[in-house]
């Protein structure tokens, strides 16, 4: 019997092309948008992570109060025994110090006259230690555009769109205008090394990295900085983690009422990611339930026409004395076939396409010019495991479901109709 | 039960709600149907003649008296029962032939054998068999679409024929076909009939299936108006 309806469903190309090409297309649809959304929140999140947040971040209680302005005078200090500590306590974790500013860059001409300048957002991390792992982590190798990364003290990196808008060349001196940690106005000589695009238009539009002694002698923070990131093991934002690790850090330094006390805060908790990162992890749910609800719907309406094709058939079943429940059973076998094949196939093509996407991306660095969040410019897809079974739960259920609802008819045919529906055929 | 009797009807009702009414299909037959029979329910249209095979066919119940079908009474027959006892002893002969599009000549024969859980052998042989009787064996592997009118109503003479049921019921099974198919498609129930011994009930109002029956039941407004045998 099970051959016998294999042969008919191969054969009827209505009953099997059409709702396999449907449910093939509707379980790549969702790997693609799977992989897709958890690649370009993955890719955001990754990037915020290495490039401002980390995956924990230790402040000042102070600090953390205006973080956005980042107020470099709300500092730590004592930052040597702080990382000390923190590498002691959490050995699995990597502990980088950071120091974010703010201030003017000014470009002088032959005469040592201003010829340009501009504000920027500068970055003091460590790049003379290579044990630091800061200029893999931000990829400065790859983004570099001219010139070379920075080997000796006094040497910056400038982005190179700034660059351009200011005319600096390879090797230029230019002058850093700003405030110190404590308020005074410091006036620094720097040369540029090298010039980078980062992909990001927010970075690309003013920004400079320093290794951090310049940045520290710069900004008077000897001893000090105003954030430590931490990186956890793994490569991507593990929710549970960063908050053990939080909620472990916090409790050992929750005593007293000092500002400058340190604070543990989570990449979640900063720009705004919490949001972005509940979106990723609920996703996967919610592509799932739209694809499983617009499937449902296709193939109901394409169970019901195959239906009305096959009343015939399904009375003549019934006239011979096949039973109801195995009339119907066997039509859920058949859609689970299909469903199964189809969401083969579907799930096969998805992760190719998505394959294509990672290695490939699409670039949308052009669209995003004035793009004020942290994005990456190439948005690319992210395999996960998830994205290998994700295809197959609306490929299945909404096959079966449309076979469902449409094959409630069978039950409700009065097989007293029989020889006069069948003499209408 | 006589061993000869295959279906008796007795005071045999049938109404159907019409409006806020109700119609009277069938109106106190009674009726004895005996194996090997070559018999016909004749009448008008909405004479109670399709209404009448579908409760000897078990497709249906009375509204009052009963009908005993293979010494089974419908009245204690849950519809699993009736479904085990038309799967197992009748075949169905249709105006449309109703074969499956996407099967061959063979897998529509075999489709009956299917539902009874026969071996591979034995419904290679007994498929074969089938499709001699009405002539098609070298039909085997064609489609549906292939076949003439009177090919297509043969097959399904085979179809009905090929688990050797005691009852076959056949509904206009000539309508659609022009006479000489007729006579033909005729010809080869009325050789089965004789050689299997298989019981032929039809409803028909065509002269032509009419000239071969051997038992006339003339049903007029729902009542057996004339019960009559025929000498051929």
């Amino acid at each position: 019997m099970i051959k016998f309806l294999i042969k008919g469903l191969l054969r009827d190309k209505h009953r099997s092309r059409l709702p396999l090409i449907v449910v093939a297309i509707g379980v790549m649809l969702t790997v693609l948008m799977t992989t897709w959304i958890t690649g370009v929140l993955g890719d955001s999140i990754n990037l915020n992570a290495k490039l401002a947040t980390g995956h924990v971040k230790v402040i000042t209680r102070a600090y953390r109060e205006s973080m956005d302005q980042i107020p470099i005078d709300l500092s730590l200090t004592g930052t040597q025994a702080l990382i000390s500590e923190l590498k002691k306590d959490y050995p699995t974790a990597s502990w980088v110090e950071r120091i974010q500013f703010g201030g003017l860059l000014d470009v002088p001409d032959e005469n040592g006259e201003t010829k340009s300048q501009g504000p920027f957002a500068g970055f003091g991390i460590d790049l003379f230690d290579p044990d630091s792992g800061e200029a893999e982590r931000l990829n400065l190798s790859n983004i570099l555009v001219k010139g070379k990364l920075p080997s000796v003290a006094g040497e910056i990196l400038v982005s190179h769109s700034f660059a351009e808008k200011l005319g600096i060349n390879m090797n230029d001196k230019v002058t850093f205008i700003g405030s110190t940690m404590y308020g005074g106005m410091t006036i620094v000589n720097f040369t540029v090394a090298g010039t980078i695009r980062y992909g990001i238009a927010a970075l690309d539009r003013g920004s400079v990295i320093m290794d951090i002694s310049d940045a520290r002698k710069a900004l008077d923070m000897e001893d000090a900085c105003n954030e430590i990131l931490g990186f956890t093991a793994v490569d991507y934002y593990d929710d549970t983690k960063a908050t053990e690790l939080m909620t472990s850090f916090n409790n050992e330094n929750s005593s007293g009422n000092d500002q400058f006390a340190p604070v543990m805060i989570r990449l979640r908790d900063q720009n705004d990611l919490g949001g972005l990162i509940d979106m990723m992890s609920g996703v996967v749910g919610i592509v799932s339930f739209i694809f499983i609800l617009v499937l449902s719907v296709v193939l109901w309406n394409a169970g019901l026409v195959g239906g009305l094709r096959r009343y015939g058939e399904v009375g003549l079943r019934l006239a011979m004395g096949e039973e109801k429940g195995h009339i119907y059973g066997s039509m859920i076998a058949e859609s689970v076939a299909v469903g199964l094949t189809g969401s083969v196939i579907g799930v096969a093509i998805g992760l190719l396409l998505s394959y294509l996407m990672q290695q490939k991306g699409l670039d949308f660095s052009s669209a995003m010019q004035n793009a004020t969040m942290l994005l990456p410019g190439i948005f690319r897809t992210r395999i996960t495991p998830e994205a290998w079974y994700i295809g197959f739960i609306p490929g299945i259920i909404a096959t079966v479901l449309g076979t469902m609802l449409s094959g409630i008819g069978i039950y409700k045919r009065q097989t007293a109709r029989l020889f006069k529906e069948l003499q209408l055929q | 039960m006589n061993n000869a009797e295959i279906i008796s009807v007795k005071n045999l009702t049938k109404k159907f709600p019409m409006g806020l009414g109700e119609f009277t299909a069938l109106n106190g037959i009674n009726l004895t149907f005996f194996k090997g029979e070559f018999a016909g329910v004749v009448g008008p249209s909405g004479s109670g003649k399709t209404t009448l095979l579908n409760i000897i066919g078990l497709l249906d119940n009375p509204s009052d008296g009963d009908a005993t079908v293979l010494g089974n009474s419908s009245k204690d027959l849950s519809v699993r029962q009736a479904a085990l006892i038309r799967r197992k002893h009748m075949g169905f002969i249709f105006q449309t032939y109703n074969l499956l599009p996407v099967y061959t000549v063979f897998e529509n024969a075999e489709f009956p054998l299917l539902l009874l859980k026969m071996s591979t052998g034995e419904r290679k042989k007994a498929v074969l068999d089938a499709l001699e009787w009405v002539g098609l064996s070298d039909k085997v592997r064609s489609k549906p679409a292939q076949l003439s009118g009177g090919e297509c109503q043969r097959v399904a003479i085979a179809r009905a024929m090929v688990k050797r049921p005691e009852i076959v019921l056949a509904d206009e099974p000539t309508a659609n076909l022009d006479a000489d198919n007729s006579h033909h498609i005729l010809q080869t129930m009325e050789k089965l009939n004789k050689e299997l011994k298989t019981t032929f009930i039809f409803a028909t109002h065509d002269d032509k299936v009419i000239s071969h029956l051997k038992r006339k039941i003339t049903l007029i407004d729902g009542k057996v108006s004339r019960d009559e045998n025929i000498k051929q």
